[in-house]
């Protein structure tokens, strides 16, 4: 394998792990927070649920720290060459995540997860808003750092060729990151509502744990809905035109769109072919791509064979298919979360036995989209590691035997296997040992 | 401004070797301080609150090393590849070891998890020592500014150096004690009956390794990189450190004589502070010595831009204000309460923990 092959695949396996429990944690310190305001005005169902809901945030939060150090550590490691260019740019908002975000987190969440006798009902809440504003802080500062890869603002070129901050203010306001920031977090409460909604669904199903499950699978509903809907409109909406305008190869390839034309339409579905330039078994919505874009039927949009060839993501493949994958999936959210809230609405939610069924499987789904919307914007970055100022062929650590990197990469692999099992062993004992029994503080024997 | 940031971030390693460090050496003396389960969970209690915020000060650290001196951190980090990654892996087994044993309750998961926690908290001790040691030492930057160390070589000072050599293997070693005498005193301090006797045991025992170490330290590493003395005939306070230093072990050994737990904890911090600090200005005006010393990576060569530096210091100050804030809200929470506190994760532990 190529050395570049294998510290990109390294980092992509790292960070897609990785990413799999904060989009938990970050959700649900949300719903938590809401369980212990609803638990502040005298809801003691909502004050059990929020016990439940933490004993589950907590493992999720502990999953994350121990992934998410190496993925601070992998800048140095594996991408030094970026990290000496770009580190005094990015080290700002990275340096401020672990000031502002960690330290808050990390320090109140002994207190937040055990300490709820001591601290009494408003002490306890307060600690859920801390730990709501600190891990959503963690997201805006990683994502503003991936905002400035993707779009580079408040800088300057010296005169040795190294990049240089000329302005924090901009760093943190650019335009790209604001909506990339609401779509993430977003994307974090529907994989967190699903969640909450799936764990609730299988309770009812089973007859266990009643009022507590009610409790949940209400509140995920309609945080569910709230979020599926804001997920296309109007966040992903606002990232998409953000795409075309700076990105616009990376537009055309995500799309499927080969050729430039008047009156795009939209692809829903269909395999794309590379040596032809054009799309199989197309199922397409006539001029909506236009539409969605310019709100012009007949806009002109710029096609695939316009550019470089040189210049495309390396995998217009993959990117074209995360893409359609996480758009799709998110079109089921707001169909399943529709008829959820629905039926909530009218009450009859708890007796629809196929839509309970439904919620409880479709847990793995939003993990799912949220991943393929992060492939989708690393691959769409491609070829560039800084959109327009560095390739990521020049950014690794070329000076790192290359055996090593292939050697710690099976490592994690490994690694994250034994994680893996001993998540899902731990995550299967709180929910299927938490037996009828109400949940109190401490009163499961582990 | 540089030689701001070259402080802080000193500061920043010096309480992570100060907070953090206590919570490795107790993983390091976990198997032979507590022997039962009820014992176990003493130890594990005393450090189960804090664990996780003082493992932030290394992150944040890492963050801070990022913001200032860029080129620092990516010339380092990729050249001692394979440790760091290491490090990690062992950084995640030693947190699944005091996370996961609460969750099953069966003695061998729990047997498990105790032997994982201790054998990860005493290999980072000896990594994290034999890092500083390298940094100290020097490193081969070649002619382009980088260096790729194995893990060892010929164990010698000289030519193609690895990670570990005598030198570093020696400064892994007294790291090691250090963090130990440390932890013990802090157990000595936060538990009570046959665990504290024995922690107490434990720093009597080391107390004197520590303080020989320190010595042939803060000798031979002069002899080992030259510029160290260049360091401190320009700047000739900062022979206060070291002096700081060997005060305070002085002093942590008589405070701990005379059943003052707290106060002999508190010495062995300005100990390791001193430790650091010395470290640090025997480096300076290098972040990176290299064995030639004209290839060393000096802090202007590896600072960020000026701009970045000043606007960081605007929103860090304050931000590790409010941190320290959480700190001392935290200390005063655990430290206003008796002695015996639960296993992280279980207020009702205590209570039923008459097995074994």
């Amino acid at each position: 394998m190529e050395e570049l092959t294998i510290h990109r695949l390294q980092f992509a396996f790292t960070i897609v792990y990785h990413y799999l429990f904060p989009q938990v944690t970050m959700g649900l310190a949300l719903l938590i927070f809401v369980l212990k305001t609803m638990a502040l005005r005298g809801d003691h169902t909502a004050n059990m649920a929020a016990r439940f809901w933490l004993k589950i945030f907590g493992l999720n939060f502990i999953m994350g720290v121990v992934t998410g150090i190496p993925m601070e550590f992998q800048f140095g490691t594996n991408w030094s060459r970026f990290t000496s260019a770009s580190g005094g740019i990015i080290g700002q908002t990275l340096a401020m995540e672990g000031v502002f975000a960690f330290f808050l987190e990390s320090s109140f969440l002994y207190l937040l997860l055990y300490e709820e006798r001591r601290l009494g009902a408003r002490g306890h809440w307060v600690v859920s808003v801390l730990l709501f504003v600190g891990s959503w802080l963690s997201g805006f500062f990683i994502v503003c750092t991936n905002a400035w890869m993707q779009h580079p603002v408040g800088y300057e070129i010296s005169e040795e060729g190294a990049l240089q901050l000329t302005s924090l203010w901009a760093l943190l306001t650019n335009p790209w990151a604001i909506p990339q920031f609401l779509h993430t977090m977003v994307g974090s409460v529907i994989t967190a509502s699903f969640g909450m909604a799936a764990i609730g669904a299988f309770y009812i199903l089973r007859g266990q744990q009643l009022a507590l499950a009610r409790r949940s699978l209400s509140l995920a509903v309609v945080s569910g809905v709230i979020a599926s809907v804001l997920a296309p409109m109007p966040t992903g909406d606002l990232q998409a035109k953000l795409v075309y305008e700076h990105q616009p190869i990376t537009f055309a390839a995500m799309e499927g769109h080969f050729h430039t034309q008047e009156g795009a339409p939209l692809v829903l579905i269909g395999q794309p072919d590379l040596d032809e330039m054009r799309l199989d078994n197309p199922i397409v919505v006539p001029k909506m791509l236009s539409f969605l874009t310019h709100r012009r039927w007949s806009a002109k949009i710029r096609g695939l064979s316009d550019f470089d060839r040189e210049l495309w993501p390396d995998n217009v493949e993959l990117l074209y298919y995360s893409y359609h994958v996480m758009a799709g999936l998110g079109s089921f959210f707001i169909l399943i979360m529709a008829a959820s809230a629905f039926y909530l609405w009218r009450g009859k939610l708890h007796q629809k036995r196929w839509l309970l069924w439904i919620l409880m499987l479709a847990l793995p789904f939003p993990f799912i989209a949220n991943t393929a919307g992060w492939l989708t914007a690393e691959l769409g970055r491609q070829p560039w590691l800084i959109h327009g100022l560095m390739l990521t062929a020049d950014g690794y650590s070329d000076q790192v035997v290359h055996g090593n990197v292939l050697f710690t990469l099976i490592g994690f692999m490994g690694m994250y296997a034994l994680l893996s099992i001993l998540y899902l062993l731990v995550s299967i004992r709180i929910i299927v040992g938490s037996n009828d029994a109400p949940v109190e503080a401490g009163s499961r024997r582990s | 401004m540089e030689a701001v940031w070259f402080c802080l971030l000193t500061w920043m390693f010096g309480t992570f070797v100060v907070l953090g460090g206590s919570d490795l050496g107790v993983g390091v003396l976990h198997l032979f301080v507590a022997k039962s389960e009820s014992e176990r969970l003493k130890v594990l209690g005393a450090i189960g609150p804090v664990w996780k915020g003082n493992e932030v000060w290394l992150v944040a650290a890492g963050g801070t090393m990022l913001l200032a001196f860029p080129r620092a951190l990516a010339v380092s980090f990729s050249g001692f590849y394979l440790p760091l990654i290491i490090i990690l892996w062992l950084l995640i087994f030693r947190a699944l070891g005091i996370e996961m044993r609460q969750h099953v309750d069966d003695r061998l998961w729990k047997q498990f998890w105790d032997v994982s926690f201790s054998a990860a908290s005493l290999v980072l001790a000896v990594f994290f020592g034999a890092a500083i040691g390298n940094v100290v030492r020097g490193v081969s930057l070649n002619e382009k500014g980088v260096f790729f160390a194995p893990l060892w070589t010929d164990f010698g000072v000289g030519g193609r150096t690895g990670i570990l050599d005598w030198y570093t293997v020696f400064v892994a070693l007294a790291a090691t004690a250090a963090l130990a005498h440390h932890a013990a005193l802090w157990l000595n301090w936060r538990t009570d009956g046959a665990v504290r006797e024995r922690a107490d045991r434990v720093a009597d025992r080391l107390w004197l390794p520590v303080l020989f170490s320190s010595l042939v330290l803060l000798t031979v590493s002069f002899v080992v990189q030259p510029t160290g003395g260049d360091s401190l005939r320009a700047r000739p306070w900062g022979v206060v450190f070291p002096l700081v230093a060997l005060g305070s072990l002085f002093v942590a050994g008589a405070l701990r004589k005379r059943k003052k737990p707290g106060q002999a904890f508190l010495a062995s911090a300005a100990y390791l502070y001193g430790m650091m600090a010395t470290a640090a200005i025997g480096v300076y005006p290098y972040i990176l010595p290299a064995r030639n010393p004209a290839a060393g990576l000096t802090v202007h060569d590896a600072a960020a831009g000026a701009h970045a530096l000043r606007i960081g210091l605007f929103w860090w100050i304050p931000g590790m204000l409010m941190v320290c804030g959480y700190f001392v809200f935290l200390y005063r929470r655990i430290l206003g309460r008796e002695r015996t506190l639960g296993l992280p994760g279980d207020p009702q532990v205590p209570h039923r923990s008459q097995e074994e």
